[in-house]
């Protein structure tokens, strides 16, 4: 007890990183574990409020993907107080909009509105942790709304499709084979007793992470979450045991033909460090070779497969950190009218062999970090971005220096590191290809 | 006594939801005569420069040329004076400058955002951009094949689909009813001469300025007479008729365009309202109420909440320079289109029937009126909201008014835009799907 109030001055005292940071947030701790995080921006009289729950679909129970998505969307159902569907009623007729989403590592809850009403959404938001009603009649309403959610998103969407093909043969048994919002038989199959068993055990102060970003001060949101947080109680939490992924045994790969493609796509994943799991620092290192390959016109697999060679209409690469357990980095490309798949996929497999024989320059590393730092001052831009990027790294057990000290360790990233990046991520065993045809190949 | 009471707090509701701007714009006359609106931000050593050219859009693309200022926004940043494509972006790319250029139907818009230690260069670049296009050959056919390419991809994408059917359905006569990317055939025909003349849509006096950021009005005035001041000062732009979105025949059945997926996306709208009709703000907290307010929707509580029918049912105003349309839209399983569709007739015809209630009224007030300032987010998006501002002549003082004209609006006004808008007769409707009972 008495060390948690010698932190919470500490931080009071210190900020964490100084003013030198991306977004300089204050953090604090409520005795019942909630986590809040406050960034102060005061350019017009708004906030963005959030709570994100560390408990995504990897946390599904087995044979139940798609519950926690599910249950993001009956959070919106009421409580004793608030009646179905009012949540979102009453933050509109505050002049406030708000949603939600759920991840494989994180579900999150997110209000934009007018400062003077950040009481309000709090009152309402601490409420449904704790108070939620999940009444059975709803939930099968609601479960035919994700039902459609799904069909838009995935069944109606041939590049989906191919994705959460791949996801089983990228992951064994970890729960990242499953997609977010679910398979089609496991949402049908979700039960009320699931959905509360769920909710009872993650939704807990001791879970969740409290960030506001706008025009607030740290002591106006510590006083507010102490009147409407403090009193739920903390409960003992599971820990996030997700099946271990045996080494993998690819390269592997998926197909998907459809006579709707008329624009075909190119893939290839490789399994990838998070920044969690990341001892090395290797993460830092993915994120400048992203951009070598990636970052914009002059980027060298847009250079090489767009400009130079003409056989793409697109090519890319795509990584990120902000995973609790494993991560993918990914090539992309999508052909010219005329080019085949077959020789698309050879240039891309000769920029890979490329990287893996002489690696990358110094001067495209320098030019790449140069880049990311300069992103920093934009990322501050933004109101929510903030609030965003912070939830995402500390919903997946990163700390705020990870997102503070980011600059600082982006700059250090060397040469040797990203080529050494290269060759302990590209490995063929770690791979998964996915093909996305059209009737003529 | 009880209901004053009730009224008298959502009035303070509305009050207390509506707070004070954060910043004034101010109007900057260069002096050479190029007009910006500017609001200094300091906080982020940062700005972004958002542009547009009135009667500059794809509209305004000759016929059997559709794509041409889609081609012209995505070829101009490829390279300029000296430098050809790979150079000109390399040079942006290691300042961290984003220039970019679109186009939508009656404008194109340019977009340049840089941090403050690069901004010379930034506004030089962007000078470039505009008055010395290279449009070399190579970079003109990549960017021609890129919008190929999305052509094909958008040939079966059921939205785009959806979209694309209506507009073609509602404006037959008209350029508003053509595609804006453009087909294979009519991209083929452009050639960099055409793209050189349409260049020439980009003039001074049909310019609109909006700027954001870390700079002052005197820094800001000598860099809009660098960048913008040798632009011609008439561009060459053509007439565009107005435009009523077509009636359909009475009777007349949902157009079905056959696609073999489980869930058919569903197009929908009719006649709207443009935006310098007296009726604007009447007709925007109609929509509100019907169809724009997500969860707090009619169409939404309707077809989601009661019935779980769909993901989403919305609706829009879509106004344009020369025309006024009301679209919206719903995604459900083949099975259930029907019913959805009956679903949003029915919705029209009781809202112009029995208009909405005080209650709706006063929430849809309290949400439009204090949720305007979370459009304040980044400076890209106020300097956009500055060029729109401007571009609907709508004075400099309208951040601050227009609150007033939300509050305004009264039931009765809703009511006599619902009868002259919202004829369930009228609908034009496009199901790409494979849609059942229909």
């Amino acid at each position: 007890m008495l060390a948690r109030i010698i932190l919470i001055l500490l931080f009071f005292l210190i900020p964490l990183s100084g003013r030198a940071g991306v977004f300089n947030p204050e953090p604090f701790e409520l005795d019942n574990g909630l986590q809040v995080v406050v960034i102060e921006n005061h350019r017009a009289p708004i906030v963005t409020h959030m709570v994100w729950y560390k408990v995504g679909d990897a946390d599904a129970p087995p044979g139940l993907s798609g519950l926690p998505h599910l249950l993001e969307h009956l959070m919106f159902k009421g409580t004793k107080k608030i009646g179905p569907g009012d949540f979102s009623k009453i933050v509109a007729r505050n002049g406030g909009r708000d949603n939600a989403f759920t991840g494989s590592d994180f579900t999150a809850y997110h209000q934009n509105l007018a400062a003077d009403r950040l009481e309000l959404v709090m009152k309402m938001e601490a409420d449904r942790m704790a108070n939620l009603v999940l009444d059975p009649k709803l939930i099968d309403t609601e479960r035919q709304v994700v039902l459609e959610e799904r069909r838009s998103r995935t069944d109606n969407e041939p590049a989906s499709r191919l994705r959460e093909k791949m996801g089983p043969e990228q992951y064994a048994v970890h729960p990242y084979r499953n997609p977010v919002i679910g398979w089609e038989g496991d949402i049908k199959a979700i039960t009320p007793k699931d959905l509360r068993a769920f909710y009872q055990r993650w939704y807990v102060p001791n879970n969740a992470i409290l960030i506001v970003a706008g025009d607030v001060t740290p002591q106006q949101v510590l006083t507010l979450a102490d009147t409407y947080y403090a009193s739920i109680p903390r409960r003992p939490l599971p820990g996030r045991e997700r099946a271990k992924e045996p080494p993998p045994k690819g390269p592997k790969s998926v197909e998907l033909k459809d006579k709707a493609v008329k624009q075909p796509l190119w893939m290839k994943e490789y399994l990838a460090p998070s920044r969690r799991l990341d001892p090395g620092r290797q993460s830092y290192a993915l994120e400048v070779l992203e951009t070598i390959l990636s970052g914009g016109a002059t980027s060298r697999l847009y250079e090489s497969l767009v400009v130079r060679q003409k056989l793409a209409a697109s090519a890319g690469a795509s990584y990120t950190p902000d995973r609790y357990d494993l991560s993918e980095f990914g090539f992309y490309a999508s052909p010219n009218p005329g080019v085949t798949m077959k020789s698309l996929e050879e240039a891309m497999e000769a920029e890979i062999l490329k990287l893996l024989a002489d690696g990358v320059t110094e001067n495209e590393v320098e030019r790449a970090k140069a880049r990311l730092i300069d992103g920093a001052v934009y990322a501050r831009d933004s109101l929510s971005g903030g609030a965003y990027a912070l939830g995402r790294a500390l919903g997946t057990g990163q700390t705020i220096d990870d997102v503070e000290l980011w600059p600082e360790r982006i700059g250090a990233v060397t040469r040797e590191q990203v080529n050494a990046a290269i060759k302990s991520v590209l490995r063929p065993e770690a791979a998964v290809i996915g093909r996305l045809l059209g009737e003529t190949p | 006594m009880t209901r004053r009471l009730i009224l008298a707090l959502a009035f303070l509701a509305a009050f207390l939801a509506a707070p004070a701007m954060a910043a004034k714009p101010l109007r900057v006359i260069s002096p050479g005569g190029i007009e910006a609106w500017l609001i200094e931000d300091r906080a982020n050593p940062m700005l972004s420069l958002e542009m547009a050219w009135r009667d500059s859009g794809s509209a305004f693309d000759p016929a059997e040329k559709e794509g041409l200022s889609k081609l012209l926004a995505g070829t101009l940043d490829e390279g300029a004076g000296s430098y050809d494509s790979q150079a000109f972006q390399r040079k942006l790319e290691d300042l961290s400058i984003k220039l970019s250029f679109s186009a939508g139907a009656d404008m194109l818009h340019g977009h340049l955002t840089t941090l403050s230690r690069h901004r010379a260069e930034a506004f030089r670049l962007l000078k470039l951009a505009m008055t010395e296009p290279r449009f070399d050959e190579a970079a003109v056919q990549r960017v021609k094949g890129q919008m190929q390419a999305a052509i094909a991809q958008s040939s079966e994408d059921p939205q785009s689909l959806a979209s694309r059917t209506w507009f073609k359905v509602a404006f037959p006569n008209h350029p508003y009813g053509r595609d804006a990317q453009g087909s294979r055939e009519s991209l083929s025909a452009i050639s960099a001469g055409d793209l050189r003349e349409a260049a020439k849509r980009l003039g001074r006096g049909n310019l609109i300025l909006g700027v954001v950021g870390d700079i002052t009005p005197q820094e800001l005035g000598r860099l809009l007479d660098s960048s913008f001041g040798s632009l011609p000062a008439k561009a060459t732009a053509g007439n565009l008729a107005e435009a009523e979105v077509a009636v359909p025949q009475p009777g007349i059945k949902p157009l079905v365009i056959k696609k073999d997926i489980p869930q058919s996306v569903v197009q929908f709208g009719l006649q709207g309202i443009k935006r310098g009709d007296p009726d604007w703000f009447a007709g925007y907290v109609l929509n509100y109420i019907l169809g724009g307010g997500g969860f707090a929707s009619r169409l939404m509580v309707e077809i989601r909440e009661k019935r779980g029918l769909a993901y989403s049912a919305y609706s829009y105003l879509y106004p344009l320079d020369h025309a006024g349309i009301w679209l919206g839209g719903v995604a459900t399983k083949n099975e259930k289109v029907a019913q959805s569709i009956s679903l949003v007739r029915k919705e029209l015809a009781r809202l112009s029937a029995q208009g909405v209630t005080a209650k709706e009224l006063a929430d849809a007030k309290t949400y439009l009126t204090g949720s305007f300032p979370l459009r304040y987010d980044s400076n890209a998006n106020i300097a956009g909201l500055l060029v729109a501002v401007q571009s609907d002549n709508l004075g400099l003082d309208y951040l601050d008014k227009r609150n007033q004209l939300v509050e305004a609006v009264t039931e009765a006004d809703i009511a006599r835009v619902a009868q002259r808008l919202m004829k369930p007769e009228n609908l034009i409707v496009i199901v790409v799907g494979k849609p059942k009972g229909l």
